[in-house]
């Protein structure tokens, strides 16, 4: 691949490297808490030309990966529903309910579509005034402000035939709770940069500073994510902890204040499961009051829903960082993104899925 | 589907009241919502999630960004129907599981 030769012979690169292998002392556990970011760490085989010290753990950051599964079987059941048609965006499709997936609801007879945009789901349902349109409104702050924005304009248009399933969550929560796990590693972290695009970084140095924790705004492609190794290290070398911006070209402070703005609007604050972790107070969102007429879980009787979580998957330990996915034992046998056990092998996102794609069958630690 | 991608503002409508554009992305174009970036105007560019513009971008990180995309295979997986085709379909001809 042209990309990839071209970025490890990029100059840049290997100064990036020797940066970082030069000023590294002691062994530093660092966690990319984006999803985005786990997939480009582990198709450029960065965690291999890093030096040995340094450890990245793969952090929650996968919204397919963390939906709830009591969230995935509401969304089955609506979704296998005689009236409705069911959107959602594409990776949702195979991510394993406790008996099925959108995928094989589809295939009996459920009209499940995947959509490119939510808006694209509010003209579906303004096209099909019969019918019940639902989409599947999972993400995080970077996704957020879509999803508002369609739930506002089915309002403002007066549809009385659009619903939302939504279960938003969110970063700096998830980076308290992971600080505050018995047993936790993490010792700095890579923040996702497009989620501070929306949000801005303003949100961070309390957290900073109540955990003693570095946190680095970081993007996505290769040299970012170098980079942000690099600044996350020297603060770690250096004992301090502070918020810095390693994504300028597409973060400021404040972030993205329309979007802020219009999610103050249609969501409120709410407790949330997270797949594998559990609930973590205040870290997600939900449609206000307001807007409730747009609320699929409130329209449609979703209540009575047995949740079985599969025996065999760890991707519960895998997203908080006590295991990499290929220490899994079902990894790449029983579990594969042909067959999912977890949602973590679903999402070109979940470290598992990254795992399996790019050949890193092997742990880690048995070839060190 | 969490990426973003970077694209160039070809023109500006409305549409329903909100604030929509034609944006670029090295090729492939797109309706994009623009109500966030009030502020944007033809021929700037802006990072787009989920049909949405988030952020702005200039023009050499924008067109970075959009190769490294290109060379990764990235743009036709974000677009329409090819990220339902790559769920769907990772079988060689002979049935065997390829992974992607
Ligand atoms: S490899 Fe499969 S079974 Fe193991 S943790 Fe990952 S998703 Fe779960």
């Amino acid at each position: 691949m042209k990309y990839l030769d071209e970025f490890r012979d990029s100059e840049l690169a290997r100064s990036l490297l020797a940066e970082i292998r030069e000023m590294t002392t002691r062994p530093w556990a660092l966690m990319e808490v984006c999803g985005g970011q786990t997939h480009s760490i582990i198709r450029n085989g960065l965690d291999q030309l890093l030096p040995e010290k340094i450890e990245l753990i793969h952090g929650p950051g996968c919204p397919v990966c963390v939906t709830p599964l009591a969230l995935i079987d509401q969304a089955l059941a609506i979704a296998s529903r005689e009236n409705v048609i069911f959107c959602s965006f594409g990776d949702m499709l195979r991510v394993p309910g406790s008996e099925k997936d959108l995928f094989r609801v589809k295939s009996e007879g459920g009209d499940v579509r995947v959509v490119y945009s939510p808006l694209d789901a509010v003209q579906l349902a303004r096209q099909n005034p019969g019918r019940e349109v639902v989409f599947f409104g999972i993400g995080f702050e970077t996704t957020a402000p879509a999803n508002a924005m369609a739930v506002k304009l089915a309002k403002q248009l007066g549809l009385k035939n659009f619903s939302m399933l939504v279960s938003h969550v969110l970063v700096p929560p998830a980076i308290a709770a992971i600080m505050t796990s018995p047993g936790n590693r993490v010792q700095a972290f890579l923040a996702a940069g497009h989620v501070c695009s929306v949000m801005g970084y303003w949100q961070y140095p309390p957290v900073a500073e109540r955990y003693r924790v570095p946190i680095v705004i970081t993007g996505f492609e290769p040299l970012d994510l170098l980079d942000g190794i690099r600044r996350t290290v020297a603060q770690l070398e250096a004992g301090k902890h502070f918020v810095e911006n390693a994504y300028e070209r597409a973060v400021t402070e404040v972030g993205n204040v329309a979007a802020q703005r219009v999610l103050a609007e249609v969501f409120e604050e709410t407790d949330r499961a997270w797949r594998g972790i559990g609930v973590i107070p205040l870290s997600g969102w939900r449609l206000r009051p307001e807007y409730r007429a747009f609320d699929a879980a409130h329209r449609f009787d979703v209540s009575g829903i047995r949740t079985e979580e599969s025996r065999d998957c760890h991707a519960g330990e895998v997203l908080q960082g006590r295991m990499k996915p290929n220490e899994c034992p079902s990894f790449g046998t029983k579990c594969t993104p042909r067959k999912p056990l977890g949602a973590t092998m679903v999402s070109s996102e979940g470290a598992c899925a990254a795992y399996y794609n790019y050949g890193r069958f092997v742990a880690l630690a048995a070839t060190r | 589907m969490c990426l973003a991608i970077p694209g160039q503002v070809k023109n500006i409508f409305e549409a329903d009241g909100i604030r929509m554009g034609r944006v670029n992305f090295g090729g492939i174009v797109k309706d994009v919502c623009l109500a966030y970036l009030p502020d944007i105007t033809v021929g700037d560019y802006t990072i787009v999630h989920v049909g949405f513009a988030i952020s702005r971008v200039d023009e050499e990180a924008a067109h970075r960004t959009l190769e490294s995309f290109r060379e990764l295979g990235l743009l036709d997986e974000e677009f329409g129907v090819e990220s339902y085709e790559a769920a769907t379909q990772q079988e060689d001809e002979a049935g065997n599981e390829v992974p992607r």
